[in-house]
């Protein structure tokens, strides 16, 4: 029987197990939509191309699965390059299929040509031109195997139209292709110095990265801090990998992170950094990184290791092997005694209830910090959360408790405004039956927002709670901070009204302006069946504490509040806000 | 630390654009290619690329890593400072007349160049051998009328198989 290249790249899909692809027709991938339509292929149609990509890369993060988006050639997919850059930041698997002018006008500057996979050569972890229907399923397969192997990342593949037309013979598709050699295990003298220095440790530190749960090791990690009793941070990206509702806890670290996770990293004497790249939000200064610490580092990428922070040692590996072998390691006993640890785990305690995260509440204004931590009790931390960019971003990954793997899901690497809702949507599609809300910023909703009518049109019920402070709220926070207040273009207040857009779309829209309107708007918005755009007026010029200075040390950070004295105790008298805290 | 030059033999699957993410990994690192040629080998599905580039031990730890990173890369062999021969080919176009021509050929009998054609107004004279000596025969005839010349860029071969 005789396959077109269009039913190839449908057949070799199912094999690599796709069963959703995101993604909007043209030209040149009108052979491959119609074979869509024959085959019933699941297929959402997005608004934009940029919302294909983010939503594949949604559900790819939250399913542990490559997520797929097919768009068409010329500005199809440069619409794509934003998103792909981003999951190509953030290592994540997504194959995107674009298609191309006939291999024969290629270079022509044909309508509708570009050279995409120049253009995205150093946005993707590797990219293909398919030239031959011969070469089509072998390259698929390819591609996939690519995207989630090692360190996943994006893969895009080039169809030109008279490939998906062409015809082949099915015994005469081949599946296979060459793979390199995967990573080797890690050496056991390794793993021997690694406990050794554990061991030894008195003030050590964990920090996690996004590499946990992209190597699917939460498991594995929660083992070692219940072997090693180390207190734990992670990167945004790695949210969730370490429950954060357990003690030992600290949240995140970095340019907004906890007071207690910087003071820690600045004051231990072990760093144990597993699925983490040193990003600079993170490390800030370097120099004063950790600055007495012997550090481990533990990372399948060999590019990420002694690239920013020299380790004195290095562990090559998926972190769930690494890890696994470490805990192996670790068994029986007790390696490292609490004694050892007493007064640094004391050290920790007192840090923790001299700062904690807080801000000062209002009686006539909703606080941002607030309206997470109400969304938290109401969905019990049970929710998928996504965000945008920018103290919306901050506030969700402060605030917000993240207790299980693939629930948080932000751009961490690249900072794309508008990825917060697309993503949202693949994660829902991924997981159905879960909660999934948008935590958005008023600027970063409006570049995404079109995706209103494909989650409406196939009811993929994301909730999108909006923070809107009617500013750039993150830009104009560096203003007020380093800019003299002098707010240049960061004025957001012409705006739409996004209950109207949201009812337009065929969406619930609501809105909350004053506190105690708050909790009953977000309880009934999370309530209500299908997408909800909830409008939540809140603080304008509130800021995200605690925020370490671009290029200073971690250690030195504006806290916002006063620090209260360690010696007396907070008094709560006068004018002085009434400030709440979490730990 | 300071910057010396370093050889780096590829090994590389033989597709289209494999150049080109070569290139883009130097430009996109901040590293500079000093010199690079590609060629097949014994086997049509990989090519051999020798680059030449000036770095820090430490710049060139990085870019091996990034370089290694590339799928159609299936090796990076850091030749620096190991037991290899290098050599470059050069043609020199000399425009001569009667009485340089003397010297021209005298440094070419000296040197064992090859003269490769001439008339009575040219000649191109090829030239191989390690980076230093070309640079010696470029002082030597640029006084002589040498007008042109078009390097190959080095070529390095290990002395001894790798065990
Ligand atoms: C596509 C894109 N453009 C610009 C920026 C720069 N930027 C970072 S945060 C930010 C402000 C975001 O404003 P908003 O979405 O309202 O969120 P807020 O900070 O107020 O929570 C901007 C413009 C970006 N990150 N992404």
């Amino acid at each position: 029987m005789k396959l077109t290249g269009s039913q190839v790249l449908l057949r070799t899909m199912r094999r690599e197990d796709v069963d959703v692809i995101f993604g909007y027709p043209g030209g040149v991938v009108l052979p491959i939509y119609d074979e869509l339509y024959k085959e019933k292929f699941r297929h959402l149609l997005v608004r934009h191309e940029q919302g294909a990509i983010h939503a594949a890369d949604g559900y790819a993060r939250v399913s542990g699965k490559v997520g797929v988006c097919l768009v068409t050639s010329g500005p199809g997919a440069t619409n794509t390059v934003t998103g792909i850059a981003n999951a190509y930041m953030d290592s994540i698997p997504v194959v995107i299929f674009t298609g191309q002018v006939p291999t024969g006008l290629i270079g022509s500057d044909a309508f509708q040509e570009v050279d995409i996979t120049g253009i995205t050569r150093p946005c993707t972890k590797h990219n293909f031109l398919v030239r031959r229907i011969e070469d089509l399923a072998s390259t698929i397969h390819e591609a996939f195997h690519i995207a989630r192997s090692g360190r996943p990342g994006p893969v895009l593949v080039d169809l030109p139209r008279d490939v998906s037309q062409a015809t082949i013979e099915e015994e005469d598709i081949r599946d296979d292709f060459n793979t390199l050699n995967g990573l080797e295990k890690p050496q056991q003298e390794d793993i021997a110095k690694a406990v050794e220095m554990i061991r030894a440790a008195r003030k050590p530190v964990i920090v996690s990265g996004g590499g946990v749960l992209l190597g699917k090791a939460s498991e594995e990690l929660r083992e070692f801090v219940r072997r090693t009793g180390f207190p734990i941070t992670s990167t945004l990206m790695g949210l969730g990998a370490y429950p954060g509702s357990d003690p030992l806890w600290l949240g995140m670290p970095g340019m907004h992170g906890t007071y207690y996770a910087n003071m820690a990293i600045t004051g231990c004497d072990l760093l144990v950094a597993v699925g983490m790249r040193f990003d600079d939000r993170v490390t800030s200064k370097v120099d004063t990184f950790a600055p007495n610490a012997k550090i481990i580092h533990i990372d399948i990428d060999p590019v990420s290791i002694d690239r920013i922070v020299r380790s004195h040692l290095s562990i090559v590996s998926d972190a769930k092997t690494a890890l696994g072998m470490l805990n192996a390691a670790l068994a029986g006993g007790d390696p490292v005694p609490a004694e050892q640890t007493r007064e640094w785990m004391d050290q920790i305690d007192a840090w923790k209830k001299r700062v904690p995260l807080r801000f000062s509440e209002s009686t006539d204004r909703i606080k941002p910090q607030q309206v997470i931590r109400k969304l938290y009790e109401l969905t019990k931390g049970e929710a998928l959360i996504a965000t945008e960019v920018g103290q919306n971003q901050m506030w969700a990954a402060q605030y917000y408790t993240y207790d299980h793997p693939h629930t948080f899901i932000s751009s961490g690497g690249l900072g794309t405004m508008g990825f917060g809702f697309p993503a949202a949507v693949g994660a829902q599609v991924a997981r159905p039956e879960k909660t999934v809300i948008d935590i958005a910023g008023d600027g970063s909703i409006q570049m995404n927002i079109q995706e209103l009518a494909t989650a409406v049109q196939y009811n993929i019920p994301v909730k999108i709670v909006i923070l809107n402070n009617q500013y750039l709220g993150m830009v104009r926070q560096w203003q007020q901070m380093f800019y003299g207040r002098r707010y240049s273009h960061t004025d957001m207040s012409y705006a739409p009204d996004f209950v109207k857009i949201a009812e337009a779309y065929g969406a619930t829209g609501l809105r909350a302006s004053r506190p105690e309107e708050l909790e009953a708007v977000l309880k009934k918005g999370l309530e209500t069946p299908g997408v909800v755009v909830m409008d939540i007026r809140v603080e304008k010029e509130e800021c995200v504490y605690p925020m370490v200075r671009p290029g200073a040390s971690i250690a030195d950070m504006d806290l916002g509040l006063e620090l209260p004295a360690a010696e007396t105790a907070p008094t709560n008298g006068g004018e002085d806000p009434q400030t709440r805290s979490f730990n | 630390m300071k910057a010396k030059e370093n050889t780096i033999a590829l090994l590389v699957r033989n597709r289209p654009d494999v150049l080109a993410r070569i290139a883009g990994t130097f430009s996109g690192g901040g590293f500079n290619i000093e010199s690079i040629t590609a060629n097949i080998t014994k086997t049509p599905e990989t090519t051999k690329i020798i680059i030449t580039t000036k770095g820090s031990a430490t710049t060139m730890e990085k870019l091996k890593k990034q370089l290694n990173r590339l799928v159609d890369v299936l090796s990076v062999d850091d030749l620096t400072g190991r037991m290899a021969s290098r050599r470059e080919l050069v043609l020199f176009r000399m425009k001569w007349n009667d009485e340089s021509r003397s010297a021209v050929m005298a440094a070419v009998d000296l040197y064992n160049w090859k003269v490769v054609c001439m008339d009575d107004r040219y000649c191109v004279i090829e030239v191989s051998g390690r980076k230093d000596s070309i640079d010696r025969a470029i002082q030597l005839l640029d006084p002589l009328g040498l007008e042109d010349f078009s390097r190959s860029g080095m070529v390095a071969l290990e002395k001894f198989k790798p065990e």
